[in-house]
């Protein structure tokens, strides 16, 4: 991490967000959702982080914590050397021009009252970006950068498909030249044929503009090919990240093997070793005690559900969170 | 959603058309009674007192000989003026109160809510007749009295959806961009409540009319001369044995009118629910 360009631009500490759960007349706290529990990561400028898991595993409450969408309950995250947790409101608005997000269902992400003009006007209109004409091209320049037209200024959302739609939600997230920009399961929502075009319009754009990109899927395929780091999370943690081909070549976590095996392969002679796992993903009210993956782990040991354990340094920027692990680079 | 295809929703549906075509005749007839009207609705002619329906007089004179189809036609005029602009003051107040309510929740969803309660604790019309009763007895003040009370209507209808919009993910990405609380009232929220908004007007335009049929039956509303449906009801009903003429029509009137604003808002209630749609 000497030079330049590997400089993170995000830098993700020890970060948390608990939901309370409140019951009865007065409201009283019952019990924590522990959404996101001590996650730590970083992003190199220019690069993707993919985040994989589960549904419920904390990845997307993450994403939202990051441009304060929900208000995180503890942690850090330095924003080129600024705490976005910290800021004040004047501040985090400034933030948001270089920090963006598209969300996962194009359906839901767009005013259905607002046509596309208004749509991709109105980061510019907040943050008060040029006038008038000039406005006018911008947006035009926008719509093209993303693949749509002029002739599509003036329709509604309902009149697009999906991946039209997805379009015009990363035009919007353009529109204020941002550093970073949270991927929301963004292609999840979209046909399989849809998927390839806006991540291949993805990376064009992180070329173009010298995107970085956190990248949140469930869909191993897709992170694979759009992520330079991977994160793999489970249960509101990172157990396991690594260097994307090191990562999918070189799985250590039993959980990222697991994930891994359960990748369908459009070879059907192709011999597989399938972990399938047993039982539940934990309710994030009651985590086990342990490793939180003890509950499902097909190697797991007495040591797995007493004690508790944090990423460990594997070399390589390949970190794993597993007790089995740890020993076997210890010994 | 485009206007056309409203249209073409609402036109399927006939008992909205005539709701429409009842709307549409008393909006013509307040707009144009100046030229409509066949006679002056206040001049007094006691000599044909009370003058059951003939080719001169199509409904009938009243009891002090004014031309009742005449008097019709003006009330119509302040019929519905006073319906839009009771219900104009309900959505000016109801409306931001509702998506502060919803929007904000907590401690200001909380107060803002009791206070509706409370209002909703009175039946409106004994709401309405207190209010007359404090500000003193008037046409404007009727109508003030009946925007007043649909207050709450607005309020507690603007509240629910309200709620359900800001969950929205484009109310997220809004936030994402940094548009503050009351740009994304204004910008994201409103625009959705638009339809829930226009459908319950229609309605609320009937329910205000007939709320000032009633101050004027009580003397509360309008007051003489002017040809207000309520009063003329209540001035003609000691004439109702020998001469019913002198109420039935403007019951009848009452009745077609809100009749009509009751069929046209049931109906556009069902053209603009997305899920009615083909």
């Amino acid at each position: 991490m000497n030079t330049e360009a590997n400089v993170p631009l995000l830098e993700v500490k020890n970060l948390r967000k608990y939901f309370p759960i409140y019951k009865g007349v007065f409201a009283k706290a019952v019990g924590q959702v522990k959404a996101v529990d001590d996650v730590s990561f970083s992003v190199t400028k220019g690069q993707t982080l993919g985040i994989v898991g589960e549904s419920g595993c904390g990845k997307s409450t993450t994403g939202r914590t990051l441009l304060r969408l929900v208000e995180p309950t503890a942690g850090v995250a330095l924003f080129e050397g600024k705490d976005i947790f910290a800021l004040g409101a004047k501040e985090m608005r400034a933030l948001r021009r270089d920090a963006q997000i598209v969300f996962q269902d194009p359906f839901a992400s767009l005013n259905p009252r607002k046509t596309v003009r208004d749509i991709i006007n109105e980061p510019l209109q907040i943050h008060q970006v040029s006038k008038g004409k000039e406005r006018q091209k911008r947006i035009l320049e926008l719509l093209d950068v993303v693949g749509l037209s002029s002739s599509h200024l003036r329709r509604y959302p309902h009149e697009f498909s999906g991946g039209q739609r997805q379009r015009i939600g990363v035009a919007r997230a353009l529109a204020l030249n941002p550093k970073l920009i949270i991927l929301d399961e963004p292609v999840s929502a979209l046909d399989v044929s849809i998927q390839s075009q806006i991540i291949n319009l993805l990376e064009t754009l992180q070329h173009e503009f010298q995107l970085t990109y956190i990248f949140i899927a469930h869909d191993l395929a897709v992170v694979r090919h759009i992520s330079d780091t991977v994160a793999v999370m489970y249960l509101g943690r990172i157990v396991e990240t690594a260097p994307a081909d090191q990562l999918f070549s070189q799985p250590s976590h039993p959980y990222t093997q697991a994930l891994l095996s359960a990748t369908p392969e459009a070879d059907p002679d192709l011999e597989r070793n399938r972990i399938v796992l047993t039982g539940d993903v934990p309710s994030p009210l009651d985590i086990p005690t342990g490793c939180r993956f003890h509950t499902r782990c097909p190697e797991k040991t007495d040591l797995c559900t007493k004690k508790d354990i944090h990423l460990f340094d594997q070399g390589g920027g390949h970190f794993v969170a597993c007790h089995l692990r740890t020993a076997a680079s210890a010994v | 959603m485009s206007l056309l295809l409203i249209w073409r929703q609402l036109k399927r549906n006939r008992m909205a058309m005539l709701g429409l075509l009842i709307v549409l005749i008393f909006t013509l007839a307040a707009i144009f009674a100046h030229w409509i009207a066949p006679d002056d609705p206040i001049a007094m002619n006691l000599r044909q007192s009370v003058e059951g329906p003939s080719a001169e007089n199509l409904l009938g004179r009243d009891e002090l000989g004014r031309d009742i189809l005449s008097r019709l036609i003006y009330g119509a005029r302040i019929s519905l003026q006073l319906g839009l602009i009771a219900v104009g003051i309900g959505i000016a107040i109801g409306v931001p109160l509702g998506a502060l309510s919803g929007y904000f929740g907590g401690a200001v969803d909380m107060i803002i809510q009791r206070m509706i309660d409370v209002m909703l604790a009175f039946p409106a019309m004994l709401l309405a007749i207190v209010l007359v009763s404090i500000l003193g007895r008037s046409l404007n003040n009727a109508m003030i009295a009946i925007g007043i009370v649909s207050i709450p209507v607005y309020a507690r209808l603007v509240r629910a959806s309200t709620l359900t919009i800001k969950e929205m993910e484009y109310v997220q990405a809004a936030k994402a961009l940094g548009q503050t609380d009351l740009g994304i009232i204004i910008h994201q929220i409103l625009p959705n409540l638009l339809s829930p908004i226009i459908v319950q007007s229609t309605l609320q335009v009937a329910s205000a009319i007939l709320w000032a049929a009633g101050l004027g039956f009580l003397g509360l509303g309008a007051q003489a001369p002017d040809p207000e449906w309520g009063a003329m009801l209540s001035s003609g009903r000691d004439f109702i044995r020998h001469a019913p003429h002198v109420v039935i029509f403007p019951g009848l009137t009452i009745m077609a009118t809100v009749l009509g604003l009751n069929l046209l808002g049931d109906g556009l209630r069902d053209a603009l629910d997305p899920r009615m749609k083909l």
